[in-house]
């Protein structure tokens, strides 16, 4: 090859002014989700404060009152967190154990074959669209919980709304689960079997415990799931707030509540509109603690075993 | 001792040990004397660990392993039909190379293996002949109920003897137990294997030659066979003095002196 | 020698205590397992229920007898002779409104059959049944519809029929179709990969190729994680703040002439799940980028490749199908997606093909939801129809994703 084909040899540092508009611009793209997490707090933080501004609000009437009606001037905001609070708890009640269980067998005992047959069925579980669960909900869990139950169970109910995202939240509790049991040091159930210990034994009393930091921020996670999810409960939950916690009773979910009154023709500037963007912080505030403790979690159970 | 017959804690016959169609392991014969400390010694790869951890069946775990031939235990091939795997770890307890306590308190730590394995007597009493066993008890008896995490690595390593003594193994397989600790913890490791032999058969994988010439009785001194085929096997086993002083094989001769390789 | 052996289990008792060890661990593994076989069942009762509520009987009376517009039976009109009915019977108005829609020469006839039915006959629907029912209980059904509604027609169908696919809205379950949504949901989709693929893969490569570990970058990483977990509602939200209102000119097309129109468009809709899916887009991407082996990366640069030169012809090319798979994994997120597209707006009623980002919407999982919450068991039939069409599109998706990972996954 011929030198004089390339340009001549020149070590000084250039402009290279393509390579700065790239970076920049790339930049521009990484930094656009800081913007939208500000964006997020600013907006609903803009109209959650006119909210509050509102002389007929006050934090004694939000925190202190259980009717929540915005349209007559009622703002006690307990009939929407109780329900959240139902719901979520029966989710975590059916996908704790249903998905820990599954979690252990998965990664304890089944043969790599069973695993690569039985893992894709929770995928497709996880990938269902949450609406597909309401329909679920209402037309199948319900009815079947009318049932088992009787008369009492209502058409709308929190425990079939519960039940079914329970089912939903499974997947999500069981791989994170998984992850964290397979991330106990294989040196660590060596030292249970060393000492004469079943692998039920070792999975119980050793990797279970060991694991037991991962598995919470799992639950932390699925609440933060079962907080945020709207469709299940705005289809089968009840279509109206309702200070109760019986789970066979119909009751309007923050989240549904949103999705609903969302729904209609709802003009700017009104009660009801600000009135949504307030419980739409407290949901955004709410999560995001959950998620972020739920990290900081899984960071500091991968250091120690790292 | 020379004379009377001694008398033999475990024996191989014939053993090969196997990962899928190879060969790791190739025809081992090997009496080990009870109460004696064995060491294995060799390069690194040819197989030692390997065979350490088919006395207490740890192999089980890779899928693909098995063995041919006999180790014999009071004459039971432990890899009969009939045997149970967790019935012979507990009977021939293992100490690892990186120190692996439970992340449990102390205590929890003794206590554990002796409770799945329905021991019925005195637990805190246990505890401490387990732990002094291991001279560990003078370190850490006022801090039973603490994390094993908050010992340092040489205590935790003693605390993972101690808790192989409390379900009274027969023999105690050790893979390179001193080999992630510092010179003094280490000392302290050999110190204490010489206490252990008064009422345990011990085995220890190790590659540094001159722990097991100061530990040991008898060594076993592994090796890739010549023909090639990647495969460790035992060249020579005697007693210690002699492996270092008078080798009868030109390759263990040129390892032990450090002209190997 | 040391005492506390004694202590353990020996001979007989060992064995008796080792087996009920065991029995203990295979009881622990059935409950384990049942917890699986719970999840599947979940799975099969959730797909059954779908499957049951689309197919089955249906009771149904005609407002006008079919007789009073033809003598022969419904089923053997040609196109000419359904046309000449429609012709005859509706009213003028009625008809230049069909017209204008579609010209009538035009229609198929099944569209025609389907219009007669519709405006002239008038279908009215008594009941309903699942395919259970239908198949286990057929004569008691029949008895009962003979009784309670002598002069319905009984008929088992299949409420997910082709013309389902291609029929827009209608206020009627038996003449709806999810053509429209169907639309309204690719036209969304298109507009929020559009949004969303560029800048999250131009984010993924800074955050993985550009960043160095300062604390400003690790704000982004950790913000980014944490965008992924908020409620899909927020975005909801923050799609009807931003894009509905504060941006109305833009979304409506006012700024660009278009007249008739507020911030409750296919744009805003597709932006606000854009967003939605911008953290999914750029954590898969990242992990595309994080799987190209640095030596790759060394070499460009050892024979004087400027960064960007590394990027665009090394690393980019070979992160490409996971990229990809990652985009189909969001476009599937996207298109489940219900509560969102509520939030910003999304029209429950509207039987127009949508014709650009300024048209108002509607998206399948919309349908789904109205559907499923009005009161008559018909219209939960045709919200099991849909369910099947979003799932078919789904498994379509996830199958195109599969493939794609297989076809071109590096052995490194
Ligand atoms: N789990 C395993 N699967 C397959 N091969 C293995 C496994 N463990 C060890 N080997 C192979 O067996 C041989 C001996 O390994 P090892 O017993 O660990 O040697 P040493 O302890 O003497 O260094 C090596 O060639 C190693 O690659
Ligand atoms: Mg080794």
């Amino acid at each position: 090859m011929e030198k004089e084909n390339f340009r001549p040899l020149d070590l000084r540092k250039k402009l290279r002014p393509g390579e700065s508009i790239i970076q920049a611009l790339l930049f521009i793209a990484g930094i656009l989700s800081i913007f939208i997490t500000v964006a997020i707090v600013y907006e609903l933080g803009k109209e959650a404060w006119l909210f509050f501004g509102n002389p007929d609000v006050t934090f004694a009437k939000f925190f202190g009152t259980t009717t929540w009606q915005p349209g007559i001037g009622r703002f006690g905001i307990w009939p929407l967190v109780t329900s959240t609070l139902v719901t979520s708890f029966i989710a975590i009640l059916v996908s704790l154990p249903l998905g820990l269980a599954a979690a252990l067998f998965l990664s304890e005992y089944a043969s790599p074959k069973a695993r690569s047959a039985l893992k894709p069925i929770l995928e497709i579980l996880a990938g269902i669209p949450t609406v597909v669960y309401g329909y679920f909900a209402l037309l199948f869990m319900t009815p079947l919980l009318q049932k088992i139950f009787g008369e009492g169970v209502e058409v709308y109910n929190m425990a079939s709304a519960g039940i079914v995202m329970g089912i939903m939240i499974l997947p999500l509790i069981s791989s994170m689960s998984e992850d964290a049991l397979s991330a106990v040091p294989r040196a660590l159930r060596e030292g249970a079997y060393a000492m004469g210990a079943t692998k039920f034994e070792t999975s119980l009393q050793v990797v279970l415990p060991a694991a037991l930091s991962g598995i919470g921020a799992a639950v932390i996670i699925g609440i933060s799931r079962a907080v945020g999810e709207t469709m299940i409960v705005a289809v089968a939950a009840g279509a109206g707030p309702n200070f109760t916690f019986n789970p066979f009773q119909a009751a309007e979910t923050m989240t549904g509540h949103i999705a609903r009154i969302s729904g209609g023709d709802l003009s700017y500037n009104t009660i009801d509109y600000t009135s949504l963007f307030a419980i739409a912080l407290m949901l955004f505030l709410v999560t995001l603690v959950l998620n972020l403790v739920s990290q900081t979690i899984i960071n500091k159970f991968r250091q120690r075993y790292e | 001792m020379q004379n009377n017959q001694p008398e033999i804690a475990i024996e191989t016959k014939n053993l090969f040990i196997f990962y899928g169609s190879f060969a790791a392991v190739s025809e081992v014969n090997m009496k080990i004397e009870k109460q004696k400390i064995t060491a294995i010694i060799g390069p690194s790869g040819c197989g030692k660990s390997t065979l350490l951890r088919a006395f207490n069946r740890m192999n089980d775990f890779v899928p693909s392993s098995y063995v041919t031939g006999e180790i014999l235990l009071h004459g039971q091939n432990l890899y009969g039909k009939d045997i149970d795997p967790v019935e012979v770890r507990r009977k021939i307890g293992m100490v690892f190379q990186k120190p692996n306590p439970f992340p449990k308190s102390i205590y929890e730590n003794i206590t554990w293996g002796a409770k799945i394995n329905g021991f019925k007597g005195n637990m805190d009493e246990l505890v401490e002949q387990s732990l002094r066993g291991a001279a560990l008890w003078d370190e850490v008896k006022d801090k039973l109920k603490k994390s094993a995490y908050e010992l340092s690595g040489g205590q935790q390593q003693r605390l993972c003897i101690a808790r192989t003594i409390a379900i009274q193994p027969d023999i105690i397989l050790m893979d390179e137990p001193a080999s992630a600790l510092d010179p003094i913890s280490t000392l302290r490791i050999e110190e204490l294997m010489q206490e252990l032999k008064q009422n345990y058969t011990i085995i220890i994988v190790t590659h540094n030659m001159q722990q097991a010439a100061r530990v040991s009785d008898y060594t076993a001194m592994m090796m890739l066979e010549k023909d090639g085929s990647r495969s460790g096997t035992v060249i020579e086993f005697s007693e210690t003095k002699r492996i270092f002083t008078n080798p009868k094989d030109k390759r263990t001769e040129d390892y032990v002196t450090g002209r190997f390789g | 020698m040391n005492p506390s052996r004694d202590h353990y289990p020996k001979g007989e008792e060992l064995q008796r205590s080792l087996s009920a060890r065991y029995r203990n661990a295979s009881i622990w593994q059935i409950l384990f397992l049942s917890a699986l076989v719970i999840a599947i069942l979940s799975l099969a009762a959730l797909l059954y229920n779908v499957v049951d509520g689309a197919f089955g009987y249906v009771a149904f009376e005609y407002k006008n007898d079919p007789s009073e517009f033809t003598a022969k039976p419904l089923d053997d009109l040609n196109q000419q002779e359904l046309l000449d009915i429609l012709t005859a019977n509706l009213s003028s108005g009625a008809f230049k409104k069909l017209d204008n829609e579609k010209a009538m020469e035009k229609r198929s006839r099944s569209d025609l059959h389907t219009l007669v039915l519709e405006r002239l006959i008038q279908i009215d629907t008594k009941q309903t049944w699942s395919m259970t029912d239908s198949i286990f209980r057929s004569s008691e059904i029949k008895a009962e519809v003979a009784e309670k509604y002598p002069d319905a027609k009984l008929e088992f169908r299949s409420w997910l029929t082709p013309v389902f696919l291609t029929t827009p809205m209608s206020s009627k379950a038996e003449f709806a179709g999810v053509r429209t949504a169907i639309l309204g949901s690719l036209w969304m989709v298109g507009i929020a990969i559009l949004f969303a693929l560029p800048i999250g893969t131009g984010a993924a490569i800074y955050l993985q190729e550009y960043a160095s570990k300062n604390l400003l970058n690790r704000i982004i990483q950790t913000n980014i994680n944490n965008l992924a977990g908020v409620p899909s509602i927020v975005y909801g939200m923050l799609g009807l703040a931003i894009f509905v209102r504060a941006l109305e000119p833009l979304t409506s097309g006012s700024m660009f002439g278009v007249t008739d129109a507020n911030g409750r468009t296919i744009l805003s809709a597709g932006l606000t799940m854009g967003t939605l899916v911008l953290p999914l887009i750029i954590i898969n991407a990242q992990e595309a980028i994080k799987a190209v082996p640095d030596s790759l990366r060394q070499a460009a640069f050892g024979v004087g490749a400027t960064r960007w030169q590394t990027v665009w012809h090394h690393v980019l090319p070979n992160a490409l199908p996971g990229i990809l798979t990652g985009s189909i994994l969001a476009v599937s997120r996207a298109i489940g997606e219900t509560a969102p597209l509520i939030v910003v707006g999304a029209s429950t009623f509207i039987s127009i093909d949508p014709d650009g980002p300024f048209s108002k919407f509607t998206a399948l999982p919309i349908q789904i939801y109205q559907w499923t919450t009005r009161a008559q068991s018909e219209f939960h039939a045709i919200a099991a129809s849909a369910i099947i069409v979003l799932l078919v599109l789904l498994l379509s998706l996830n199958a195109a994703a599969i493939l794609l990972r297989n076809r071109f996954q590096k052995k490194y």
